[in-house]
């Protein structure tokens, strides 16, 4: 059975289990006919030109898939930020795991997507944000929507900052099929509230996954928001990731993107910005072996006067890993000043490994600073024997240069334990002990 | 003993000959000069004594302290204690100035079969030698060489080669883009690291270095060979007279 049908027919299964008489169930049935008829996307399309699902769609994922015995926490524990101290919202198979969780209403609110919606009093922040800006037309956030029930949910009040980040893991523990998981996550910052974030997806077995996430984020006035995505995965496990960010007067929204791990990665990154003198920040560093894939797909979107974007993506490709980059830029006639900047370097470490990468400007303001660049090369040769003249054998000398390479991004990661994690994954990634800090 | 021996170098690139039957000869406790106008290979020279692979040697030898190098890795030159103080030492973005010696000291011992320096025979090292080229402290955690002004990039060479101790130094080019008092810096430092064990190549174009690192024999480089041979006196009419009297 091919996946569409798959789907279809478990979502009578799923319908079995939810409350069919809320308007939330009519969302969903809508969600569903908008995917059966428009399909998965393929190559045919501009935006998935080098990424495909065939794959994907010949597996045959459970897409209920049982909720597991409840895990102990040591054996999982590396998948966590375990020397800081942080509220967790832990998913295993999709559902809540209350025992690795650490949630809190303590001012905030860092819960259940489960628990928005179907409790009354979250209703408004519902009925205000849910599924506002996930794009009504795109197939595969739409049928995330259709099998919505459980995510994280995090709402910030007005000038409130929890305590301490917040990690939401989504772990699979299905020993005997593939699974597909379809997590939705909300994040709301109020005026001047300030929220940090790590998301994470972890397959614990060696079955294959299938993760197609959604992420809604809104940045009222002067709020930050800082996310950090640790795409680690094993090799047989593949993400969608479609994030859709609604940024307002002065906010400040981040998201770093660190994709080292699994099969088939596809980032929907959507930055839209709905006030003067925001910051919209992208980054990202990619490094894949063997087959692995990984897709960027941004897109920011200025519509008012005053604003900025950065994007700065890295890439290091061995094996006959493919990676594509795609950054859209729209700026609006209105959105005169705007200052955006976007880069994306590519090493090629393999002859066999294949880089895309292409800018598109759209831009239809005159007074506006728009910077673009992307290159794809090998190491600085130069550089290199400059290092082995000094001892260092060439392998080392290598990595410290991959290192330095994809070093750029890691400078504007605030919080140090994520840093550290990244670092300790590229010097892994490299086969290297790295005699050095940095 | 010589401590390095060069046989009949020829050496070209891009099907180019730059190096056209070069023969020198350094032993331990001298200081060589070799001198010459821009384009006359001092510089390929250097590089390929250090292992540059992008040369092609079609014919001669090198030997280092007896042994053939040719066919060896640049990182093993310099662990057998060979040194090249780069004429355009390379921006490293994101690796400090102390990490990246760091890391070139305890490869080196790695490769001898030696523990890591102790830290804190690190950091005196570390001190001493900076001081010794009176560098800033603060330098040394910048990035290496991004965005150093010319006399600080030198510098910088100098003071890693203070701390790798090499056998045999080769300076290319170091006074280029240095003001008078930071050649003297450079220069005192080059020779309080001279002993009766190490040797020094000072490649120069100028014979103003010299006035401060004395030479014990100077070449003079031409069209890929070594034309003439002398002492500091060389150097001096060299300065004199330009290059043109020795061409003809």
């Amino acid at each position: 059975m091919e996946l569409k049908e798959n789907i279809l027919s478990s979502f009578i299964v799923f319908e079995q289990n939810v409350d069919v008489n809320k308007p939330l169930h009519q969302k969903r049935a809508e969600a569903l006919k908008v995917f059966d008829q428009q399909g998965f996307p393929t190559k045919k399309m501009e935006a998935w030109k080098y990424t495909s699902l065939e794959s994907l769609k010949k597996t045959n994922y459970n897409l209920l898939p049982k909720a597991s015995e409840v895990l102990d926490y040591r054996n999982v524990k590396k998948y966590f930020l375990h020397e800081m101290d942080t509220y967790k919202l832990v998913f295993v198979n999709g559902e809540y795991s209350s025992f690795l969780s650490e949630t809190t209403h303590d001012g905030v609110d860092i819960c259940l997507m489960s628990s928005a919606i179907t409790k009354e009093k979250y209703k408004r922040v519902i009925d205000n944000y849910f599924d506002k800006i996930a794009d009504t037309k795109d197939a595969l956030s739409r049928l995330n929507t259709a099998f919505i029930k459980e995510g994280g949910y995090i709402y910030i009040p007005k000038s409130k900052a929890p305590i301490k980040p917040v990690e939401i893991v989504y772990l699979t523990t299905s020993e005997d099929h593939a699974s597909m998981i379809q997590p939705r996550n909300l994040i709301v910052a109020e005026e001047n509230a300030e929220v940090q974030i790590i998301e994470r997806h972890q397959n614990l077995t060696t079955n294959e996954v299938f993760t197609n996430v959604v992420t809604e984020i809104f940045a009222h006035k002067s709020a930050r928001v800082d996310m950090y995505k640790l795409q680690m995965d094993t090799k047989t496990s593949s993400l969608i990731d479609n994030t859709f960010i609604e940024q307002h007067e002065k906010s400040e929204v981040s998201v770093h993107t660190f994709s080292f791990g699994g099969k088939l990665v596809r980032n929907n990154l959507n930055f839209y910005q709905k006030g003067s003198y925001i910051d919209s920040i992208l980054k990202g560093t990619t490094i894949i072996e063997d087959t692995q894939h990984v897709d960027h797909y941004t897109l920011v979107h200025h519509a008012e006067p005053n604003c900025e974007s950065h994007q700065d993506y890295k890439g290091i490709f061995s094996g006959r890993s493919t990676g594509v980059f795609n950054g859209k830029i729209v700026v609006d006639k209105i959105a005169q000043k705007t200052n955006a900047f976007q880069q994306n370097n590519n090493l090629i470490v393999d002859d066999k490994s294949t880089v895309n990468t292409k800018p598109q400007l759209e831009i239809f303001a005159d007074d506006v600073k728009c910077s673009h660049g992307c290159t794809i090369g090998q190491l600085d040769r130069s550089a290199l024997f400059y290092l082995q003249s000094r001892g260092i054998p060439k392998k080392e000398a290598e990595a410290l240069l991959m290192y330095a390479f994809a070093n750029d991004v890691l400078e504007s990661v605030k919080i140090e334990a994520v840093r550290k994690r990244v670092k300790e994954q590229i010097a892994n990634k490299l086969g290297v002990h790295l005699g050095f800090e940095f | 003993m010589h401590m390095l021996k060069i046989e009949n170098l020829h050496a070209s690139i891009d099907g180019k000959d730059i190096l056209r039957g070069i023969n020198l000869e350094v032993k331990p406790g001298e200081v060589h000069a070799i001198m010459g106008p821009n384009g006359s290979g001092k510089s390929t020279l250097a590089s390929v004594v250090a292992g540059k692979e992008d040369y092609d040697i079609k014919e001669g030898s090198i030997s280092f302290e007896g042994e053939d190098i040719i066919e060896m890795a640049p990182e093993d030159r310099a662990h057998m204690g060979l040194f090249l103080s780069f004429q355009y030492p390379v921006e490293i973005p994101g690796v400090s100035v102390t990490n990246f010696i760091k890391t070139a000291i305890n490869e080196s011992r790695k490769a001898k079969e030696l523990d890591e320096m102790p830290a804190s025979e690190m950091l005196a090292k570390i001190r001493e030698k900076s001081s010794l080229l009176e560098i800033d402290r603060k330098f040394l955690s910048r990035s290496l060489n991004e965005g150093f002004s010319g006399g600080e990039k030198k510098r910088n060479e100098i003071f890693q080669l203070a701390m790798l101790e090499p056998k045999l130094a080769i300076l290319d080019e170091t006074d280029s883009g240095l003001d008078i008092d930071a050649l003297r810096i450079v220069a005192n430092g080059v020779n309080k690291l001279r002993s009766a064990e190490n040797a020094t190549v000072v490649i120069t174009h100028y014979q103003r270095l010299l006035d401060y690192i004395e030479p014990d024999y100077v070449h003079v480089l031409h069209q890929g060979k070594i034309v003439k041979t002398g002492t500091k006196e060389l150097a001096l009419q060299l300065e004199d007279k330009g290059y043109d009297w020795i061409k003809a």
